[in-house]
């Protein structure tokens, strides 16, 4: 079975036209999915904020705020309930984790004490830093009700208030930095 | 020959990662729990179909000397494919894969059939060809899988049978090349 021969002709035309047929067919996809994708994302954000903040009865969505910091952006996500601020979602990161990029939604009292954290993303070893998501172990729960004002947020190996993760000083000193940028992101850009 | 030779064969007796041992880094990487390697095998089985049944249908319009770079575009386009869908539908699984997704394009076994089969047999073989390696490939990543999240964080698809840790080894990336090594040698043993 012989090929189409190679001549300049024929190579540059089937390629042009398989990455055309190419292109389209990805289009085609992505307008399909554009919308389950960004839902998804919204839903994820919109969840995790429901979990860190005292109930509320705004949109935190709509009245977000962005605050670059450390090369990255945090978004404060004021949680309103009758007009009052009973909370601030912070969505933080650390570049610092076992394996990269870790997310993390923090919320905060009016008062700045820390009400509940949850993990947004992170691409920890599971078994060992994964273990930082609350349904896995009690690590997060070290910081309910702590204020970072007299709460040192790092690990006790490092001089701090805070019982890492065995095996796993790493991972739990990611956590401890994006916290501690979630609360210097409020104090900067505070809805008070 | 069986006419569905072509769909057993992936599964076991060219099983492309314990008798080819093709395409090592997805599956050192994704297996640190049963579900991810289940996962990263379902999408790279889908790839596997898509692009084995395009490329048998065009292998005699594309010129000898332009073949890979067609065969890369066509593949790239079904991954980018499966990289958008599962970014809508499954968010939690492709977090987890992360990168990997996006490299199945550079997996041997994907090129591999493309090369060594696909271009050479007619397509309903090159999908029977394509779903069993894709099998054999997801069979080996499950399994893999499982063996290092039980000896590892003792549990299996994320239900846990010990409490603590188990032999955390096996979840970081010395224990993957230990499972698979003793893997091979168990099939080797089973297939005399």
């Amino acid at each position: 079975m012989a090929n189409v021969e190679s001549s300049f002709k024929n190579m540059t035309l089937s390629l042009l036209i398989i990455s055309l047929v190419a292109s389209a067919a990805l289009g085609l996809v992505h307008q399909f999915t554009n919308e389950a994708i960004v839902k998804a994302q919204m839903l994820k954000i919109n969840s995790a904020i429901e979990v860190v903040v005292p109930e509320f009865d705004n949109q935190p969505f709509e009245e977000a705020k962005t605050i670059e910091m450390d090369g990255g952006e945090l978004t404060l996500f004021p949680a309103k309930k009758d007009g009052e601020l009973v909370g601030t979602a912070v969505k933080t990161f650390s570049m610092n984790g076992f394996a990269g990029l870790i997310e993390l939604m923090v919320g905060f009292l009016p008062d700045g004490t820390i009400h509940k954290v949850a993990v947004v993303s992170h691409k920890e070893t599971p078994g060992l830093g994964d273990k930082m998501e609350p349904q896995k172990s009690n690590f997060s729960v070290q910081f309910e009700g702590k204020n970072p004002e007299n709460f040192k947020l790092s690990v006790v190996k490092d001089g701090g208030d805070v019982d890492a993760i065995t095996a796993s000083t790493i991972t739990s000193r990611a956590y401890c930095d994006a916290v501690e940028r979630a609360y210097k992101a409020l104090k900067e850009g505070g809805v008070q | 020959m069986n006419k569905f030779y072509n769909l057993t064969k992936g599964i076991l007796k060219e099983n492309p990662i314990f008798v080819i041992v093709l395409g090592m880094c997805p599956t050192l990487a994704t297996t640190s729990s049963a579900m991810n390697g289940l996962g990263m095998g379902l999408a790279t089985t889908f790839v596997l179909l898509g692009s084995n049944v395009v490329i048998s249908l065009l292998a005699r319009l594309i010129p000898d000397k332009v073949r890979i770079p067609a065969y890369i575009v066509i593949i790239a386009t079904f991954v980018t494919i499966v990289d958008l869908v599962m970014q809508a539908y499954t968010q939690a699984l492709y977090e987890k894969l992360g990168i990997f997704i996006p490299l199945i394009v550079v997996n041997c076994i994907v090129l591999g059939r493309a090369e060594a089969f696909a271009n050479k047999n007619n397509v309903f073989q090159s999908a029977l060809d394509g779903i069993g390696m894709g099998l054999g490939f997801t069979f080996a990543l499950a399994l893999l899988g499982t063996v290092r999240e039980v000896l590892g964080s003792g549990s299996v698809f994320d239900h846990k049978f010990i409490s603590g840790d188990g032999i955390i080894v096996f979840i970081l990336a010395p224990g993957a090349f230990i499972a698979l090594a003793y893997l091979i040698a168990l099939f080797n043993r089973i297939k005399k």
